[in-house]
């Protein structure tokens, strides 16, 4: 070990010489792939982790000491709407959700504001990470299904919460394609519906729920045939924004991030991606029955929405969705963790958290919000670890980051400390000083 | 019958038993932490607290090696156990309402509440007025009546409303309003609140002062006609004369300010500030009128008036003299205000026992029930939780639940409850679909039947 860090340092140094380098000394090293590493360093250049060791140290590298703080990787929250959403009731502050049945040509990352108070906010958590997506919670969760609501509302982007523009701060574009996979709503209960619009009975709806999968299915082999078309260099060949960008989707390249609440609709987007042959990723699933094994079968990963939250039916378990989490791990799905929103994106670390002590390994809570994450959006050889050559996300901390009591004490994307100020630390210091 | 009788049986036998819980951590909140302590639960209350106390003859003992011991968790601001809607939105004063008549102990979500470790909730009236209906505080004993669930001695309380949920009603919204609530109603702006609260306590003044006089006249032998009785204002005489609580639904530090003078002026006093989000702007005027704030941990973003909430709101105002407690609001969150308490001491440092007594006895003491609930003292009522870790980690889980000594939670027999209900579920699906079909065959019988008589014979494979 000795002798390896010996050589590491030799050749470091060498590197650091005309490069921005920074070397974090004094570190429990929680590197999330492999065994933690007491009074640690990690050599950070260009952004990059250069190295990590015992004893590391370079010539020109400016010094950080963790004071022996811990030092994980940034954790990643997969699932958001953070920078496209500032005020979650007033519209004029909100661009997610934009009218159509299919946008797949919409790109979350060109509306993301880097000044949004969340960036600040969320990051302050120890998160570098968000995956931002173009629409809201899916179809099960809003109270009606309208013929129009939106099936592929756009892509979503992994963005780091650091930079100038969006430009800066897009860790990959089209990370995903949104999906609203189409239910059929419960038909509600009478004494709900007083005073409302007329309801539809069951067979209509389930009409048409039948036309939006063929609508669905047009529209892919739509998106195949202009795809031939457009290898086939035809003369006539006239470019389409929409049907280009499912292009990626229908390669394999892009995956399918589809929001499916409860079980019928996972089965249904689990026929559909065989049938289409996609990739696609379960998102925000709550009532999953038992399509854990399937899941597993076919190793389609899966995005978590809140742990914490009511069960669905009256006679669930009272840690039905607790214990979900737990539910998939044992049986062998891959999943990481997002929030689908943005007030609470913060609080991702403390839904791993509570998994855990409704079944989840501790561990593989951890892994669930940093390496998982990475991995199901094709970015682990980027993010999710502290491992040489990746991005020097890191969160410097006293304590577990999925404790609440735990603060973030700095952090770092890629390779930049990075400011833990926000709006509400501000207004902390103006207001508790006032006399 | 029976099963009453022996359930009734039961609750008695289980309030007379005495239980030992021993070797736990004990999470005093108002006397420190005892390591490997121990509690006497005797006639539902609290009878001894230490570290060497022995069981007495026939008592239940509870080894909670390892385990964390911390007074039942009380909710501030709840809306659960309340049947249909929490609004009564067609006044802007609906203070003759009363949430006591609407509680459902039912609820799904009281038991759920209990498995996180709650014990008390104080159940509220919606912020859809200016003031809105009186409140009640409850104890969450799952299986009882309606009744059963009252906190005995426990004040009753009103809720107020201020800022946007009040003014809603005055421009409706698409997104807000059913469209029964379309119809314009004062007040409509801040401004209109604060008066409407001020023309409310004059019009009850006015009464008291009537009863008053009728009273006086009556004690002099003179029998006048008595004043028309008014439920309306009967409520808001019973806040100035300090008989029930007020607790506010507030944002922004101008509209608690007002309200502040406005109680200054009419001579009553605000209880509590709920949410009160911009409490850490006024924290010293929250705290020289002597009122409460009960706020959310770490809530913001949801709507313009909270532009200026900071999860270290609660921290300001505990240092400048206020008794702060978390609250729920939600179903949910109320499983596990513990882990809401715990954020206190990521944002702004509070202690651990700071951060506790946020959602045990600074509620406690918000309720007026200080005396009986909030801590682990001898002599109060034994609600009690047991965790397999700290409460403030994020990694621990509720095992059991007392109230009042009598075990309301305990896991593992959920656990094992789980595998009856699901086999009772599965009885009772199957029970119904052989129910079905017998009631179709009787009625294809008796069709065919029909048909034989009127000479309509169904074809082969027709069916």
């Amino acid at each position: 070990m000795r002798s390896q860090a010996l050589l590491l340092l030799v050749a470091v140094s060498a590197i650091a010489a005309d490069h921005e380098s920074l070397l974090i000394q004094n570190v429990t090293i929680h590197p999330v792939t492999s065994a933690e590493i007491k009074g640690g360093s990690v050599l950070i250049v260009d952004g990059k982790i250069a190295a990590i060791g015992t004893k590391l140290s370079a010539r020109g590298a400016k010094v950080f000491d963790g004071k022996g703080l811990d030092l994980y990787p940034g954790l990643i929250n997969a699932g958001s709407n953070v920078g496209l959403s500032e005020i979650s009731s007033i519209r004029d502050t909100v661009d997610i959700d934009e009218i159509g049945v299919f946008n797949p040509q919409l790109k979350a990352e060109v509306a993301f504001n880097p000044s949004s108070e969340h960036v600040q906010i969320v990051r302050a958590a120890g998160i570098t990470t968000v995956l931002s997506l173009p629409s809201s919670r899916g179809e099960e969760f809003s109270p009606a299904s309208a013929v129009d609501a939106p099936i592929l509302p756009g892509q979503g982007a992994l963005m780091h919460l650091n930079g100038w523009t969006w430009e800066e701060m897009a860790l990959k574009r089209g990370a995903a394609l949104d999906m609203l996979f189409p239910i059929i709503p419960s038909v509600p209960r009478r004494e709900q519906t007083i005073g409302g619009p007329p309801q539809r009975t069951y067979s209509e709806l389930e009409r048409e729920y039948k036309v939006k999968l063929e609508q669905i299915a047009n529209f892919f082999e739509d998106a195949r045939r202009y795809a031939h078309a457009k290898a086939a260099g035809e003369p006539d060949f006239q470019p389409d924004p929409k049907l280009e960008a499912m292009i990626p989707v229908i390669e394999g390249r892009r995956p399918i991030l589809v929001r499916a609440g409860k079980e019928r609709a996972i089965r249904d987007a689990i026929e559909f991606a065989e049938k289409e042959k996609v990739r696609i990723i379960i998102a925000d699933p709550h009532d999953i029955g038992s399509t854990a094994e399937l899941l597993a079968k076919h190793g389609i990963p899966v995005v978590l929405g809140e742990t914490l939250t009511l069960p669905l039916k009256e006679d669930d378990a009272y840690d039905s969705q607790y214990a979900l989490p737990g539910q998939l791990f044992k049986a062998g799905v891959k999943f990481c963790f997002g929030t689908f929103d943005v007030e609470f994106a913060r609080n991702l670390p403390f839904q791993a958290a509570a998994a855990s002590a409704f079944g989840l390994p501790p561990q593989d809570a951890l892994k669930a919000v940093t390496i998982n994450a990475a991995e199901i959006f094709g970015v682990a050889d980027q993010i999710g670890s502290i491992e040489k050559g990746k991005l020097a996300d890191l969160i410097l901390t006293d304590g577990d980051p999925l404790e609440a009591t735990t603060s973030i004490k700095a952090e770092f994307i890629v390779g930049k400390p990075v400011n833990l100020e926000s709006r509400h630390t501000r207004l902390y210091e103006k207001w508790n000083a006032r006399p | 019958m029976r099963t009453l009788l022996a359930f009734i049986a039961l609750t008695c036998a289980a309030h007379a038993e005495s239980i030992l819980i021993r070797n736990a951590t004990l999470l005093t909140v108002t006397k420190g932490t005892i390591q490997n302590g121990s509690v006497l639960i005797q006639d539902g209350k609290i009878a001894a607290v230490g570290t060497n106390l022995s069981a007495p003859a026939g008592a239940t003992i509870i080894d909670a090696s390892g385990k964390f011991l911390s007074p039942g968790l009380i909710d501030c601001h709840s809306h659960t156990a309340v049947e249909g809607s929490v609004n009564e939105g067609s006044l802007s004063d609906s203070s003759m309402v009363n949430i006591a008549d609407v509680l459902d102990p039912s609820d799904i979500n009281i038991y759920r509440a209990l498995a996180g470790g709650l014990t008390v909730s104080n159940v509220l009236h919606g912020s859809a007025n200016a003031i809105g209906g009186q409140t009640i505080v409850i104890k969450l004993r799952w299986g009882k009546p309606a009744k059963g669930l009252i906190f005995e001695g426990a004040k009753p309380g009103i809720k107020f409303a201020l800022g946007e949920n009040p003014k809603r009603q005055g421009y409706p919204s698409e997104l807000f309003s059913s469209p029964a609530a379309q119809q314009r109603r004062y007040p409509g702006t801040r401004l209109g609140v604060e008066d409407e609260i001020r023309e409310d306590f004059t019009q009850a003044k006015i009464y008291q002062t009537r009863w008053k006089l009728y009273n006086e006249d009556r004690a002099k032998g003179v029998h006048p006609i008595p004043p028309r009785r008014d439920l309306r204002l009967e409520p808001l005489v019973e806040v100035l004369e300090g008989k029930r609580y007020v607790h506010a639904h507030s944002y922004r530090a101008d509209e608690i300010l007002a309200l502040i003078r406005t109680a200054d002026d009419m001579g009553f006093k605000i209880r509590t500030f709920q949410h009160v989000l911009e409490g850490y702007k006024v924290a010293k005027e929250i705290a020289a009128h002597g009122a409460g704030a009960s706020t959310f941990s770490d809530w913001y973003g949801y709507k313009y008036e909270v532009i200026d909430a900071t999860p270290y709101n609660a921290a300001i105002m505990t240092r400048k003299g206020v008794v702060v407690s978390l609250n729920s609001d939600s179903d949910e969150l109320q499983r596990h205000l513990n882990w809401d308490a715990a954020k206190m001491v990521r944002y702004g440092g509070l202690t651990p026992d700071q951060a506790l007594a946020m959602v045990t006895i600074n509620p406690a003491k918000q309720l007026g029930i200080e005396d009986k609930v909030g801590s682990i003292e001898i002599g109060k009522s034994a609600d009690l939780v047991l965790y397999d870790k700290h409460p403030l980690s994020n990694y621990s889980k509720v095992l059991k639940v007392w109230i009042d000594g009598h075990p309301y939670f305990d896991l593992d027999q959920d656990l094992k409850d789980r595998i009856t209900l699901a086999d009772r579920k599965k009885d009772l699906i199957a029970k119904e679909k052989a129910e079905e079909d017998t009631a179709k065959k009787k009625a294809d019988t008796e069709r065919r039947a029909v048909d034989k008589k009127e000479g309509k014979l169904p074809q082969e494979g027709a069916l």
